[in-house]
């Protein structure tokens, strides 16, 4: 694939799932890919030759498949590590980024008084109004536990970040500021650097929800300056069950764990136990190995392919969408209408009907899209909207779904009678 | 697919032009609904004289389904007494779960009949069972409510 023209078509037959039809011989046109991407049949063949050659719990035993199943979960993290440009030990397996943020959020709350993670009432955390649920609650939480103050950027109607107040949001009472790379909503890429650069300033931590950009363009974690980072593997290619939290070794290495349990330990007694080293400290229990192994597939897959091709390629079909859908009368796009700094997600509403409707009616064209309040509610009271529509695209994508697309929202117009 | 059996023109005739919608006073009881993995809330206002549902209103958002279920359960059910009410619910709730193969008493259901269709989508069931399930909670609220009124005049 790496010297071949791209083509998003001849790649979709690689995944299984674009040679079944549906509601009635319809072609799949999958823009939902912003909840979930669909696999890839080297995923698949990958988690299926792990458990059909080496499965074996890993880290533990003393036979060939237990080696065999250590050194492909480790290769796994190796892999990671060289996708994000972290380091091997940096790389923490967990079940989704929903957990690796949970994780943090409780390691945090678990430390001494003594630590630079320990949180007092007066200390502050930052994050946006425009969190999925999975990097706000984690910390509005640990702010109600620790009496710390929780504070947010709030987002602009045209669905930018707003910064003018970056000095009186994060203050040198901050200790955190989580923050999502890209809004699951509307598509905006936040303006990273500035708030790193002030958060580092302060000397508070940044920890990065990279659920919707890891899997869509390339990022390095040592060019953006973060301290972490959570992405699901599902989202980019990979299996479900798998999730990844990078951080900076110095600071995992003060960390308190947050699962306790099986080999995360150094050494137990029947009234203490002290903990191993990172990676490991932070992975009680037998992990997800063959998601493991399907999440090295899925980025090899990606490297393969190229990301800044398949960022490319998502930026154009965005493009056209955005000037194809902000053209029909009565539709509105919620979220940004021009390419800067924009990924490959469009939300919009359709005047008189139900996001809830629209999707039911593109359903039944074949079209699967995401709708309602896609789990950032506070978001969709700020833009004053019940919910949207969302149509978010990845590499398999063509501009074939982007006419589908367009002509769907045309048939719900018509269909009722809007 | 057959979107037109979800989509009765009679569904779609209470969405435009919902029955009951609007708040209204006086009331026994309010409760207030959301369908969490959609958004959809629904207020409800439950008036119950003499074991009775004398009047129902309702004010919320949310799609075609749950809007038009809510205005035909809210008609269909005033004036009956609770248990007829609770009687019709079931037979909405059997209905919903039916997975396409009932087409509804209608007798029973009057104008429900035509939400025959959802249940052969399940992600729409919930949405077609907001407004019921408000007032189940409602009446279940509003008749304990009564009993606890009716035993303290007693003992007083």
């Amino acid at each position: 694939m790496t010297n071949s023209v791209f083509d998003p078509v001849a790649l979709r037959s690689d995944f299984p799932i674009f040679q079944r039809t549906v509601r009635g011989g319809a072609r799949l046109v999958f823009l939902d890919s912003g909840a979930t991407s669909q696999k890839p049949r080297s995923v698949l063949d990958a988690e299926r030759n792990f458990y059909e050659y080496h499965n074996a719990a890993v880290n533990r035993g003393s036979y060939l498949l237990a080696e065999e199943a250590t050194e492909a979960y480790e290769s796994a993290r190796q892999s990671v590590a060289n996708f994000l440009n972290g380091k091997f030990e940096e790389v923490i397996f967990t079940k989704s980024a929903t957990e690796s943020l949970n994780l943090l959020a409780y390691s945090f709350g678990n430390s001494q008084s003594s630590s630079k993670f320990s949180l007092k009432p007066g200390d502050g955390i930052v994050v946006s109004e425009i969190e999925h649920h999975a990097n706000l609650i984690p910390w509005q939480q640990l702010a109600k536990r620790t009496g710390s103050e929780l504070s947010w950027f709030s987002v602009t109607p045209e669905g930018r970040l707003d910064l003018s107040n970056i000095d009186q949001v994060i203050t040198p009472k901050t200790k955190i500021v989580a923050i999502t790379h890209q809004s699951n909503v509307l598509g905006t890429i936040i303006p990273l650097a500035e708030i790193v650069k002030r958060a580092h300033d302060v000397g508070a931590l940044v920890v990065l929800d990279a659920c919707q950009s890891v899997p869509h363009f390339s990022i390095d974690v040592a060019a953006l300056d973060i301290d972490f980072l959570a992405f699901s593997g599902h989202k980019a290619l990979g299996p479900t069950g798998i999730g990844v939290l990078w951080g900076r070794s110095e600071l995992l290495s003060e960390m308190e764990p947050f699962l306790t349990g099986g080999s995360m330990i150094e050494s137990v007694t029947m009234t203490d136990a002290t903990w191993a080293p990172i990676p490991r400290r932070f992975e009680a229990g037998v992990p997800n190995m063959a998601q493991a192994v399907g999440l090295q597939a899925a980025l090899k897959y990606l490297t393969d392919v190229g990301m800044d091709r398949v960022h490319n390629h998502e930026l154009n079909l965005t493009s056209s969408a955005l000037s194809q859908i902000s053209e029909i009368s009565g539709v509105k796009v919620v979220g940004p209408l021009d390419m800067e700094d924009r990924g490959g997600v469009i939300s919009f509403t359709v005047e008189g009907v139900h996001p809830h409707d629209v999707g039911q009616v593109l359903d039944s064209y074949g079209i699967a899209v995401r709708t309602g309040h896609h789990c950032a509610w506070p978001l969709m009271r700020k833009m004053n909207v019940v919910g949207t529509t969302r149509a978010s695209f990845y590499l398999y994508n063509t501009q074939d779904d982007v006419v589908a697309l367009v002509d769907g929202i045309r048939s719900v117009q018509k269909y009722f009678g809007v | 697919m057959d979107l037109d059996s979800l989509y009765q023109e009679v569904i779609l005739d209470h969405y435009k032009h919902p029955l009951h919608k609007g708040l209204s006073e006086p009331k026994t009881m309010q409760v207030h609904h959301v369908n969490p993995s959609c958004g959809d809330e629904i207020t409800l206002n439950l008036l119950l004289e003499a074991n009775t549902v004398t009047n129902i209103s309702w004010d919320g958002v949310g799609c075609s389904i749950s809007q038009a279920s809510t205005s035909i359960m809210s008609d269909l059910l005033i004036g009956k007494s609770i248990p007829e009410a609770f009687s019709v619910l079931d037979e909405f709730s059997a209905l919903m779960q039916s997975k396409g193969n009932s087409k509804g008493n209608e007798e029973v259901l009057e104008d429900a009949v035509a939400l025959a269709g959802v249940s052969k989508f399940p992600a729409r069931i919930k949405c077609a069972l907001l407004g019921w399930m408000a007032f189940k909670d409602a009446a279940s609220q509003g008749m304990s409510d009564e009993a606890s009124n009716k035993q303290g005049e007693e003992n007083g």
